[in-house]
C-alpha cells in the first residue's frame, strides 16, 4: 500500500468537507461537514503514524475525536438556541452583523 | 498486499461516494445516512492501517453517539423531513470553486511530494495496549486537558440549551 492513497482519501474527503461548510444552508448541516474535515486529518494523521513508526499518531487522533464530541455538543446547543430565538436555522438568515 | 489494495479501493470508492452524498442530497435525514457511511468507511481505513483501537472509538463515538446528537439536532430544530428545495445557499458556485481549487492544490502537493512512497509494512504494530501507555505516559497532561474540556463542553451545552 502507498502512503499517498491514504493521504490523497484524506485530501478528497478535507475538499468534500470544505464545500459543504460554504454551500449548505441548515446549521445542523453545517457542524457535519465539520465532522467530516475533522475526521479526513484523522486518517492523515494515522496513516502518517505508521509511516513513521510512532504511536503518537493514533493518540493524537483519539485526541481529536474527544475534541470533535466537544464541539458537537456546544455546536448543536448553539443551533438550538438559534432555532428557539429565530425560528430558523438557515445560517445565510443571520447577518445582524451586516452594515 | 494486493487483497489490502483492492479492499482500500472500494471502501474509498464508498467513502468519497457517501461523503459527496452528504453534501448534495436535499433531504436532510438521508445526508446523517451518508456521513454514517463516511465515518464507516473511515473506520475500515483505520483497519487496514492496523490502528485498531482508533477503529473501535471511532465506531462508538462516531457512528454511535455523535450521529445520535445529530439526529436529535435535526429532530429537535423541526428539520422537514423530506426534499427540501433550499438546501444550498446562492453562494454554490464559489462553494465548489473554492473547495476544486483547494483539493486541487493538495493532491497536487501530496502527489508532489511524497509520490509512490510506499508505506512501511515491516513496522511495529501498535495494540491497545501501547496506545493507553503513551497516553497514561507521554500525553497525560493533554490527556487531563482533555477531560477538563469535555467537562467544559458539557456544562457550556447545558448552560446553553436550558430554558429559564
Amino acid at each position: 500500500m502507498l502512503l499517498n492513497q491514504f493521504l490523497l482519501l484524506g485530501a478528497l474527503l478535507f475538499a468534500v468537507g470544505v464545500y459543504g461548510v460554504l454551500a449548505r444552508r441548515n446549521g445542523v448541516m453545517v457542524l457535519m461537514s465539520i465532522e467530516l474535515m475533522l475526521n479526513a486529518v484523522n486518517l492523515n494523521l494515522v496513516a502518517f503514524g505508521v509511516q513513521h513508526d510512532v504511536v503518537s499518531g493514533q493518540v493524537f487522533a483519539l485526541f481529536i475525536i474527544a475534541v470533535a464530541a466537544a464541539e458537537v455538543g456546544v455546536g448543536l446547543a448553539i443551533v438550538l438556541l438559534l432555532y428557539r430565538n429565530r425560528k430558523s436555522i438557515a445560517v445565510d438568515e443571520f447577518d445582524l452583523m451586516k452594515g | 498486499m494486493v487483497a489490502q489494495n483492492i479492499a482500500f479501493g472500494i471502501i474509498a470508492a464508498i467513502t468519497v461516494a457517501a461523503a459527496l452524498g452528504m453534501v448534495t442530497t436535499r433531504n436532510i435525514v438521508h445526508a446523517a445516512l451518508f456521513l454514517v457511511a463516511v465515518l464507516g468507511g473511515l473506520a475500515a481505513n483505520y483497519v487496514l492501517l492496523t490502528a485498531e483501537f482508533i477503529a473501535t472509538t471511532q465506531v462508538l463515538v462516531y457512528i454511535g453517539a455523535v450521529m445520535v446528537l445529530f439526529l436529535f439536532g435535526i429532530m429537535l430544530t423541526r428539520a422537514p423531513i423530506g426534499r427540501i428545495p433550499q438546501m444550498t445557499g446562492a453562494t454554490w458556485p464559489v462553494a465548489a470553486l473554492s473547495a476544486l481549487a483547494l483539493g486541487g492544490i493538495t493532491v497536487y502537493a501530496l502527489i508532489d511530494r511524497f509520490g509512490t512512497d510506499s508505506l512501511a509494512t515491516d513496522n511495529t504494530v501498535f495494540r491497545t495496549a501501547d496506545v493507553s501507555d503513551s497516553v497514561f505516559s507521554q500525553y497525560i497532561i493533554p490527556f487531563e486537558a482533555v477531560s477538563v474540556l469535555l467537562l467544559a463542553a458539557l456544562i457550556g451545552a447545558v448552560v446553553l440549551a436550558r430554558r429559564d
